[in-house]
């Protein structure tokens, strides 16, 4: 073992609860830069991770009201200002056929948000991480269950962690190169 | 393995207090209503009506969402199965309650007045479809169909408890997809007859989909209250979790919305078309103070709640999400309030102290009549094939 510094430390587990039960233990323990890879959504370790709060829906609702917005006043501005045209002796400014258009606007807009602002904050796409480097990872997309603690966590120690890693009853405890 | 569903001791003690309580007062509000009956009976019918057809949605909503869990199975529905299946049962309830509005046609739909049909060129053409001999021909059928379908669920409900998974989980689902077909044409047309024949020269083709769309609202909203306040006693305590009020918080959301977007699309075919037959219908509800009652829909039925219910907190909280539910009952009353009132004060806001005596004495003496059914059998369908994912502490949909 040298010291080259590593990315982090990652546990195998062969199944959820076990993975999930883990994640609990370490982030009672104090960890915090710590990750989960599982072959399949596991709705209970975003509680554990602690994941639900993220600032998503806060950029989707502003891109929502954003395209609400937009949609509404290019309406308003080609059929009340710009271009005015008597339809049936409908006013130009009518609200009620402005509301479909302005409401397929919300959803592009915030739809639209919602991809580019996951990718954004989740950093993807993401050409190379770390954690490939562990051989048995290829095994996350198929039957096996891994917790990363992250060496930038600082309670992160790499005697130590190695160590709680060990007590949480992994199949195998790996460095992860940086 | 063996758990026990049974209404506890302690919870049957609740039920029988509620159930005491609101027959009381269910009885008097009544009773003061026929006191208004026999001093304005036109004025009774039409609050009568707009309260009936509150309390019938709340019913014919559970039993639609009752055959729609059949056909999509899932956590959500089993839990509040009980609940659906004992609103069901009070079908035959709502076929006695409605005897007042069979006895007051006469009173309540202008089409049933000869003077006004010999003046109407329409109604006579109208006539072969409006007319009483026919109109209460098909409410027997509505309430026959209603109750063959609400017997057949229950029927095969029991069996399931009693003999096990197979063939009766096999005869729910096969009963609840052409059952949701009936469902959708009943009300169809009970919706033109009861409501839409109020102005019988207007029609919208939208008209009975808008009416499932508020009884899916209206029974959400009432099978969230009762699931809270069973959740407080055994046996339901160790069963309901957040997660399961978030999956029917979620419903609730869905059917608002639903009910927004066919309120909104009515509207808009009808005021796009502007046809003479079809636009006074709305004109009237512009104007003299109807449209207060239409922006408080907009604010109160749809805006409100549906910020209110974005929230993942909200609906995972049982005490937010009962005021919700119960603020959505309200605004069913307003809606169907709004689709009724009208056509009997054409020119001003008219409010009657009949209109929500009525509403408060059906809906007190059918819950006092529900919660007698409620007890009757394990809260829990012990022998469903889904009641172990159901019970699972965060179960996955």
């Amino acid at each position: 073992m040298t010291s080259k510094p590593i990315y982090g430390l990652m546990a195998e587990f062969d199944n959820p609860s076990a993975l999930v039960s883990a994640a609990r233990s370490a982030r009672n323990a104090g960890y915090r830069k710590l990750d989960a890879y599982t072959p399949y959504p596991v709705e209970e370790l975003h509680e554990a991770l602690n994941l639900h709060k993220n600032k998503l829906p806060l950029l989707v609702l502003i891109g929502g009201v954003f395209g609400c917005l937009a949609g509404y006043g290019l309406e308003y501005w080609t059929s009340a200002v710009a271009y005015p045209l008597n339809i049936g002796g409908r006013p130009f400014h009518s609200i009620l056929s402005f509301i479909p258009v302005a409401f397929e606007t919300t959803i592009l807009a915030a739809a639209v948000t919602a991809v580019l602002g996951m990718l954004a904050l989740n950093g993807l796409p993401m050409p190379y991480h770390p954690v490939f480097n562990v051989e048995r990872f290829a095994l996350a997309s198929r039957n096996r269950f891994f917790l990363c603690i992250e060496a930038a966590d600082p309670k992160f120690d790499r005697e130590r962690t190695a160590k709680f890693l060990e007590e949480l009853g992994p199949r195998e405890v790996s460095e992860v190169a940086e | 393995m063996s758990r026990n569903f049974n209404v506890s001791p302690e919870l049957a003690q609740d039920i029988d207090a509620l159930s005491n309580r609101a027959r009381i007062a269910g009885g008097a509000a009544l009773a003061v209503c026929g006191v208004g009956a026999v001093a304005s009976p036109d004025q009774f019918l039409r609050s009568y009506l707009v309260g009936y057809l509150l309390v019938l949605g709340v019913v014919l909503g559970s039993l639609a969402i009752l055959m729609l869990h059949q056909l999509t199975s899932g956590a959500w529905g089993l839990v509040i199965r009980r609940v659906l299946e004992a609103a069901t049962r009070t079908v035959p309830l709502m076929a006695v309650l409605f005897l007042p509005l069979a006895l007051g046609v006469g009173r309540l739909y202008k089409w049933a007045d000869p003077a006004v049909v010999s003046a109407d060129h329409l109604l006579q053409i109208k006539r072969a479809y409006l007319n009483v001999p026919f109109f209460m021909g098909r409410a027997v059928l509505y309430f026959g169909a209603w109750s063959l379908l609400a017997f057949l669920m229950n029927k095969f409900s029991a069996e399931q408890d009693a003999a096990g998974a197979h063939p009766a989980s096999d005869k729910l689902q096969k009963l609840a997809g052409p059952g949701l077909l009936v469902y959708g044409a009943t009300i169809t047309f009970a919706a033109i007859d009861w409501i839409m024949s109020l102005d019988p020269h207007w029609s919208s083709t939208m008209f009975g989909i808008l009416v499932m769309g508020g009884q899916g609202v209206s029974a959400l909203a009432f099978v969230i209250a009762i699931t809270v306040l069973l959740a407080r006693r055994k046996p339901m305590c160790d069963v309901i979790t957040p997660a399961h009020l978030h999956d029917l918080g979620k419903l609730m959301f869905a059917f608002v919305m639903l009910w927004a977007y066919f309120s909104f699309s009515q509207l808009l075919i009808i005021w796009s078309a502007n046809l003479p037959e079809e636009i006074p219908w709305y004109l009237r509800r512009f104007n003299h103070g109807w449209q207060w009652v239409g922006l408080t829909l907009i604010v109160f039925h749809f805006a409100l709640p549906f910020v209110l219910l974005l929230s993942r907190d909200i609906k995972r909280d049982n005490r937010r999400l009962t005021a919700i539910a119960i603020w959505l009952l309200i605004m069913r009353w307003t809606d169907l309030f709004f689709l009724i009132a009208p056509e009997f004060s054409k020119d001003s806001f008219a409010f009657h102290w009949l209109d929500p005596l009525a509403p408060i004495g059906l809906g007190s003496v059918w819950i006092s009549y529900f919660l007698t059914q409620l007890k009757r059998r394990a809260l829990m369908p012990v022998h469903d094939p889904d009641l172990e994912e159901a019970l699972e502490h965060e179960p996955a949909h």
